[in-house]
């Protein structure tokens, strides 16, 4: 990577040492299972693998062929940028404000960062009781203000619950670690630029926020890899990604075929796709994005 | 606060007033449903907002386990938050020990492959555990794992959200400090154990509030290896609860357990507070 | 020849001195939760306790997609357990992996048991057996559409509640009658492919893929969208626009929008009878599922739904001892009977059906028989079951079609016919995938 640290200490064996507990436990339980799941997109076979017959780049080449496969490209490519964006957005201006007040800060904070320990199962159980057409708490209040919910027949109102649950989801795990980055950078350097006569805003686009960045960035790519890998539980238990084929997000698709359908070489031939995706969007993310980032 | 702006202040009240409002909604409704019996719950919807009078009725439930008059016997919850701490503190405390020095060893060192083993190690993001765990599961299985609070805990050790973070903190540390260490004359692991780790306080509390949750919450991985009831954690636990149609869900159990298996983690998120002040201190950098 | 004599001699007597032989023990993935987990744990209770050389040991593996999962990941390693609670629709997946299963029918003659398959309801083990007659699983908790009803609405409506619609003509004019009333929701229903098509083909005699629904070979292609299937979603589109009929998601998610009252008719399981009577404030009612009485022919018998029991293969021959046996003892009519009065799963030894009739249990628990009376009556070469590989692919892409249906965005025809063509590629995936 482009960054690095002028001063370094000079022991050859030293980092070795260091990174060999990670190294050996990605090896054994990444590397391994990893190249064998991959090597599965070559095969076709029955679910347990008692026939296996190796079919190349056939899996693959279904996909391409796939129209609901490559529309669900442009309806994840959506999701994605809205649950990244607003996930973002949100908890950076929750984080400013739990930065800025002193009476009740540990009530926030508490507050905000606990739901993240409510179980994905508990929680899709609530958004569902939340949710359900006409009789769910949100949508009786929407219907009275109005609108009428309807997320099982409404591709939009079933992107809509799917990016609101998946933001929710995230925004306690943002909020804390934009927190933790806020109250890190040292008072004497906010006081300074107070003093210099910067407003709360100005302060926060000169000060606050380029030291934020590292965290900034660190969350951006965490987002991304978020939304494209960790949300099919949500659509799972919200949409299962209908109406018709309108919130089948690239991954959803995945776990179907790999845990529903039992369609263990299509399933993997998405992954592997889906994991191209996904460096190229991080490599593009370090070579053009951390050039921004103050270290 | 720097200087006193109580427009400002009001705004940023209300702000997080309507974020605490709408983020811990979900978490309130679980409270009320575990106040109601689980006829009342699915009988008024939508389900009312105040709580019932059931709660002691649940919350026994849930602790004790028993039979419910419907038939259902509600297991016991303590021995499986006692399976989810373990399991959750083994997580964090070994993904973060592994983390430091790895990104310490990336950041602060020159070797050979150094970016290659960054990404080696970084590219665990992208191919998420629910995809390769049929092969993990061999893996496990052959090493003699299953069953045990190994094979719960170390194949999810292996990601790299600790490293990255770490290694975007290790990136803002200023270089003289480097040099002032070199200078007295302490070596590497000096500097580590001394400087590095006491600046990343703040960083390490955050890391083992969302890695403590993240091996708590856990439900796909438990369910492969484990077989004996008494390896299951709480989640497992709340999930086989939720019958899925063919017969009445205790619903008013489900969600006590839910709040039951929630405290432990609002208990380390109160903890963590104070780590993250104490960061504060000490960067006079 | 002395020695040898002696030798074996020796090893008798050692055999006939030994201590009563360690239990085999055997274990058991199951995804029942709840009160259904209390009855799995019953029944295995039951059988250890009724003799000491084997143990079932149940174990819950998390919902039927969850233990698949757990099982196959198992059996890959090496850990696969002796017998697996497998949904129906997965029954084509189980059956072509050969090499992981083996037949109910060989475990029971390799355990020594007499097995006589005549003594099983037609409608229900057909569905896990065989053309050549050959058992395959062991049909555990087995379920039928059923029509469940709103007593209480209906008093409300001004419908007698003692004579429920049983033709979708006289449904639809429930449904008007409900919603005059000020009823939200008059109608839904839960699994759509499997109430709405799929019984709906066998309840009418007809076809819901070829080759008699793909039990004489894997060539079998989707047959859902004939003039008779079109006319009847098209009713059921036509009752959405008018809201007599109100979506309520995939699955079973409209059994709570039924017991929670805000819809009055439900097709859905007769196994939602025992949450109804638990939890429901109304007085309910289950009628038969409801059919065209102009086809001739209906109504026939329904498909079942729920999940069977799979023996795994590779293990020892005392573990298919004890599988045998379990196998026998979950058969026996009086086993049979007390699970299907506890759980309203049907019995699935005709016996079993005579003693609890006989028994008064249907008097005192009035529609407790209909799901009975759907799949004792008759059974043809056409309402037997279904067997379709890729059957979870084929079911998720006729909720994806159906929906758009529903949401006005395709027509009747429209939708069964998209649905037929992406289904027909699954199944000829399956076909080419398990040609060998």
């Amino acid at each position: 990577m482009a960054v690095e640290k002028r001063v370094r200490f000079k022991n050859w064996w030293l980092p070795w040492l260091l990174v060999a507990p990670q190294l050996v436990i990605v090896l054994v339980f990444f590397f391994w299972p990893a190249g064998q799941a991959i090597y599965q997109s070559l095969l076709t076979e029955d679910a347990f693998g008692t026939s296996t017959q190796f079919v190349g780049a056939e899996n693959f080449l279904r996909l391409w062929h796939d129209e609901s496969y490559l529309a669900s490209f442009k309806t994840t490519a959506l999701f994605s940028v809205l649950v990244a964006g607003l996930g973002l957005t949100l908890s950076l201006m929750l984080a400013v404000m739990a930065d800025r007040v002193v009476r009740a800060a540990n009530f926030y904070k508490t507050l905000l960062i606990w739901p993240y320990a409510v179980a994905p199962a508990v929680a899709g159980v609530v958004w569902l009781f939340m949710f359900a057409p006409s009789i769910g708490i949100v949508s009786f209040w929407l219907r009275v203000l109005g609108f009428d919910w309807n997320h099982l027949l409404d591709g939009g109102h079933a992107m809509a619950l799917i990016v609101m649950a998946s933001v929710w989801n995230q925004i306690s795990y943002n909020f804390l670690f934009f927190l933790a980055g806020l109250q890190s950078i040292p008072k004497s350097l906010i006081e300074a630029a107070a003093i210099d006569g910067a407003g709360p805003w100005r302060r926060f686009w000169t000060v606050q926020f380029p030291l934020l960045t590292p965290t900034a960035f660190f969350l951006l790519v965490i987002n991304i890899i978020y939304a494209f890998f960790h949300t099919f539980g949500i659509v799972d238990a919200a949409t299962h990604g209908g109406p018709g084929k309108d919130t089948a997000i690239l991954v959803y698709k995945v776990y179907f075929d790999g845990f529903k359908a039992l369609d263990l070489g299509g399933s993997a031939a998405q992954s592997v796709v889906l994991m191209v995706i996904v460096i190229a969007l991080t490599v593009v993310q370090f070579r053009y994005i951390e050039k921004r980032v103050n270290y | 606060m720097v200087e006193n702006r109580p427009a400002a202040t009001a705004l940023s009240h209300l702000v997080l007033m309507l974020g605490v409002l709408i983020i811990a909604f979900p978490v309130y409704i679980t409270f009320i449903a575990s106040t109601h019996t689980a006829e009342e719950i699915v009988q008024h919807v939508p389900m009312t907002l105040l709580p019932g009078n059931n709660m002691l009725e649940s919350y026994k439930l849930a602790l004790q386990g028993g039979q419910t008059e419907y038939g259902s016997k509600i297991a016991p919850v303590a021995p499986m938050l006692w399976v989810s701490l373990v399991t959750a503190m083994i997580i964090s405390v070994c993904k973060i020990a592994i983390s430091l020095l790895s990104a310490f060893a990336i950041v602060y060192f020159r070797f050979p492959f150094r970016n290659t083993v960054f990404w080696m190690i970084f590219v665990t993001l992208m191919l998420p555990v629910e995809v390769r765990i049929l092969p993990t599961y061999k893996v496990v299985a052959d090493l003699g794992m299953l069953n045990t609070y190994a094979g719960l805990t170390i194949p999810l050790i292996a990601s790299a959200t600790a490293t990255f973070l770490f290694r975007q903190f290790f990136l803002t540390v200023p270089d003289e400090l480097v040099e002032a260490a070199r200078i007295d004359g302490a070596g590497p692991m000096r500097f580590f154990k001394d400087i590095l780790l006491p600046l990343s306080t703040t960083s390490i509390a955050a890391l083992f509030v969302i890695q403590f949750i993240y091996g708590w919450n856990q439900y796909l991985w438990p369910l492969l290896v484990t077989t004996s009831e008494d390896m299951y954690p709480v989640v497992m636990g709340i999930k086989r609860m939720i019958t899925g149609g063919d017969a009445a869900t205790e619903w008013n159990a489900v969600m006590a357990t839910a709040i039951l298996a929630m405290l432990p983690p609002a208990l380390v998120v109160l903890l963590m507070q104070k780590w993250f002040v104490k960061g504060l201190v000490d960067t006079e950098k | 020849m002395n020695m040898k004599l002696h030798a074996a001699a020796l090893l008798a007597l050692t055999a006939l001195a030994a201590p009563a032989t360690a239990q085999t023990e055997i274990q058991w993935w199951h995804s029942m939760g709840g009160a259904l987990g209390e009855w799995v744990n019953d029944q295995a209770k039951g059988f250890n306790e009724k003799q000491k050389d084997y143990k079932v040991t149940p174990v819950f593996k998390g919902s039927y997609d969850e233990s698949m999962t757990a099982a196959i990941a198992a059996f890959r390693a090496g850990t696969a357990p002796n017998i697996l609670q497998v949904f129906e629709v997965g029954t084509a997946t189980m059956m072509a992996s050969k090499g992981a299963i083996k037949p109910v029918t060989q475990v029971m003659k390799e355990g020594g048991i007499k097995f006589d398959p005549k003594v099983y309801v037609p409608a229900v083990a057909g569905y896990y057996t065989a053309p050549n007659g050959e058992m395959m699983s062991l049909p555990f908790n087995s379920s039928t559409p059923v029509f469940h009803y709103n007593k209480d609405a209906f008093k409300a409506a001004g419908i007698d509640p003692e004579r429920p619609p049983t033709t979708w003509p006289e449904v639809a004019l429930a449904a008007a009658k409900l919603k005059a009333s000020g009823h939200k929701c008059p109608f839904s229903t839960s699994w759509q492919s499997w109430t709405q098509l799929e019984s709906f083909s066998a309840w009418h005699n007809v076809e819901f893929a070829t080759k008699r629904n793909g039990f004489l070979g894997m060539d079998t292609r989707l047959a859902f969208n004939t003039p008779l299937h079109v006319r009847h979603i098209e009713n059921l589109a036509n009752m959405s626009k008018q809201g007599l009929f109100v979506y309520k998601g995939r699955g079973n998610a409209a059994d709570a929008t039924f017991v929670s009252g805000e819809c009055a008719m439900l097709t859905g399981s007769s196994a939602l009878y025992g949450s109804v009577k638990r939890n429901a404030k109304f007085a309910s009612g289950i009628g038969t599922l409801p059919y065209y009485p102009d086809v001739p022919g209906a109504p026939q018998n329904t498909v079942i739904g729920g999940a069977s029991l799979w023996a795994m293969s590779g293990k020892k021959p005392e573990e298919y001892k004890a599988v045998a046996a379990f196998f026998n003892y979950l058969s026996d009519p009086q086993v049979q009977a007390v699970s299907h009065q506890r759980t309203g799963y049907l019995p699935i030894t005709t016996e079993a059906f005579a003693i609890t009739e006989k028994s008064g249990f249907y008097k005192q628990n009035p529609g407790t028989d209909v799901s009975v009376n759907q799949m004792i009556r008759k059974v043809t070469d056409k309402s037997r079951g279904i067997r379709l590989g890729n059957f979870v692919q084929i079911r998720a892409i006729i909720d994806e079609e159906m929906e758009q249906v529903w949401g006005g965005k395709k027509s009747a025809k429209e939708g069964l016919d998209a649905a037929k063509k992406r289904g027909d590629e699954q199944l000829e995936r399956f076909e080419k995938a398990n040609k060998g």
